[in-house]
């Protein structure tokens, strides 16, 4: 799986000649995650897609686990769950390793997304390992959203029928599909049934797509911070040591933050309405998704149509997937790119922000205040990015990798390194 | 089959019979292929439609409510098919207010009755005559689901707490985000007291 296709893989043993020769699965591992070369320059904010394997190995694990003492009926999911807590050897823990790992997976996550759109990670030729990154995230909600409905508790029942029902604003065939979704006339025992089962198999699914994502990464090699390809073998070092270990010390300063929300507030991100039995007569006041899906509801709210919110909602995460084509720049980075940096930020404060005001009641300033963020979120993809890649000038770029972080030190083609940097590059602006 | 390629190539380049010349071949292919997806679809059909509403879901259709001791400005909620049914003895100045709202005012112009296809709607046809003064709606928001609280809202009638529909008091969405009227479930007064649902 390098870039280049060329193995460096030498068994060394009759044992693993033998293997080799028959099903050369040591090779890949080992030309994927020992000898594959990452750009030396590479930053923690790169460290993210190892903290998210980690993730996932952790919710698979402690999902399987789980559902040996879970059961998935109306009338006992939520003892079930008050079981695992009480009664069954380390429940207590497996559940909220579970249910806090899901808020930290989606940490890890959007960090992940914005460090790809800061550095341009999107950019050609790597649209298609962004596209499977943005299918992952999908998974990941739609998984997210199943599991939170498996407790039985007042928001997972309400979520699910508020989640469900955003399909009944699809024209003439809504209200069908809702009833096929539901298999019945409400959020009941046979929505739970298939929910538990496809929340199950979803994280399989995450877990091939992942897999697709690595693999598209491999062909392309990793971006780096200064957007500028690697050009020899001198900018990059081997994944073991190097990346390994920064990715390990990164995720036990990860795990660190999980373990904090797991032993001291594991109910933190969580809402107190779901230690409630799911009640179908009685709808909690103040109906609110988990806190990753907040920015997303807040669209949802912000548009009076029914219609038109399920729309936006949708495209919202739609337009991540031509995220690759709406940015015109050449420039990958926005280290060298004055102006996207500014917008780049003004983006995460009001995805920040909308992620506040989805927690927030549907009335007065609220409401004006997502609709004005709502507007800017698609301001940013659809005029924004295609604009500034036209009439930003960029800073200059450093003509290499080695250039940038080695500054000439050590090379001979220090000459060109010694150079101010702008004046190896090629013209930065599109013509 | 290269056998057919080199010949469909070489021989019938041109001519506008080139590609309408099929052999057996070729018959056999498109009938494999067809049947293929016909079974496929056969298989996906049962695959699909499991998820659809079960015997024991369809089997809840009717429930009868006893509202004997109910008085005006009383509302009971009940269960039917999972679902809760607001049914609400209104006063009379209610029943008034609703009847003073001209029609061009309402968002959803259709009665929503399950009982009466395509009326207006008016207050008379959100309810049945002669019992002016009931009104029984599938208490579930239009918008997404919630549960509406009763003799709330701007309207004095529902209010959907989850994202601010306002119903007025024959159960008719005025403002917000909800697109149609509270739906009114196919009901009929059995006596004077009694009320059947479905």
């Amino acid at each position: 799986m390098s870039a280049d296709g060329h193995s460096s893989y030498n068994p060394s043993t009759g044992i693993e000649r033998w293997v080799d020769r028959r099903l050369p699965l040591p090779r890949l591992l080992y030309d994927s995650f020992v000898a594959y070369p990452v750009p030396r320059n590479l930053n923690y904010w790169y460290t993210f897609g190892g903290i998210l394997t980690v993730m996932l190995v952790s919710q698979i694990l402690t999902g399987i686990v789980l559902a040996m003492h879970y059961t998935a009926h109306a009338d006992m999911a939520f003892d079930s769950v008050e079981h695992i807590m009480r009664d069954v050897n380390f429940g207590w823990l497996l559940r909220y390793m579970h249910a806090v790992g899901a808020s930290m997976f989606f940490v890890a996550v959007y960090v992940h997304i914005f460090r790809g759109l800061y550095y341009g990670s999107y950019k050609e030729p790597r649209e298609l390992l962004w596209i499977l990154g943005v299918i992952i995230y999908l998974l990941m909600m739609a998984t997210g959203f199943m599991g939170y409905v498996l407790p039985w508790g007042q928001m997972s029942f309400w979520g699910a029928t508020v989640i469900t029902n955003l399909f009944s604003a699809i024209p003439l065939i809504g209200e069908s599909v809702v009833t096929w979704l539901w298999g019945g006339f409400s959020v009941d025992n046979p929505t739970l049934n298939r929910f538990y089962s496809l929340h199950y198999l979803l994280s399989f699914m995450i877990f091939g797509v992942v897999i697709l994502h690595v693999w598209a990464l491999h062909m392309t090699g990793q971006s780096n911070p200064t957007g500028v390809e690697v050009k020899n073998k001198r900018e990059t070092v081997p994944f073991t040591p190097h990346a390994t270990a920064k990715d390990s010390f990164a995720l036990v300063c990860f795990l660190l933050l999980f373990a904090y929300f797991v032993f001291y507030q594991p109910n933190f991100l969580g809402h107190p309405d779901n230690y409630k039995q799911a009640d179908p007569l009685v709808t909690p006041s103040h109906i609110v998704p988990e806190w990753y899906y907040l920015p997303f509801y807040a669209i949802l709210r912000a548009i009076p149509s029914k219609l038109g919110g399920v729309i936006a909602m949708f495209g919202s995460i739609g337009v991540l997937f031509i995220v690759p084509w709406l940015d015109t720049s050449k420039v990958r980075s926005a280290v060298y790119r004055p102006l996207y940096k500014q917008f780049f930020w003004i983006l995460v404060a009001v995805c920040i922000l909308l992620g506040w005001l989805g927690a927030k009641p549907a009335e007065g300033g609220y409401v004006i205040a997502a609709r004005i963020c709502t507007f800017w979120y698609f301001f940013h993809f659809l005029i924004l990015l295609p604009i500034l890649g036209l009439y930003e000038t960029p800073k200059p770029r450093p003509a290499s990798i080695a250039d940038a972080v080695l500054g000439g030190a050590d090379g001979e083609d220090g000459g060109a390194a010694a150079k101010p940097a702008g004046a190896t590059a090629a013209p930065q602006t599109r013509g | 089959m290269a056998e057919t390629t080199a010949q469909t190539s070489a021989g019938h380049g041109t001519g506008p019979d080139a590609d309408s010349d099929p052999n057996r071949r070729d018959f056999f292919l498109i009938a494999t292929g067809a049947m293929g997806a016909v079974g496929a679809a056969a298989v996906a059909w049962p695959m699909i439609d499991q998820m659809n509403p079960d015997a024991s879901a369809l089997a809840l259709a009717s429930v009868e409510i006893d509202v004997s001791s109910m008085e005006p400005g009383q509302s009971i909620k009940v269960s039917w098919r999972g679902k809760p049914v607001f049914i609400r003895y209104r006063t009379e100045k209610e029943v008034a207010a609703a009847r003073a709202v001209p029609l061009d005012e309402l968002k959803d112009s259709d009665a929503r009755n399950a009982n009466l296809s395509g009326a207006e709607a008016t207050d008379e046809n959100r309810g049945v005559v002669g019992r002016e003064e009931w009104i029984i709606m599938v208490g579930v928001c239009t918008h997404f689901g919630c549960i509406p609280l009763g003799e709330q809202g701007d309207f004095g009638g529902w209010f959907c707490p989850c994202h601010g529909s306002h119903y007025d008091t024959a159960g008719r969405i005025r403002k917000g985000p909800a697109p149609e009227n509270l739906a009114v479930p196919v009901y009929e007064f059995v006596d004077d007291t009694t009320i059947r649902i479905g």
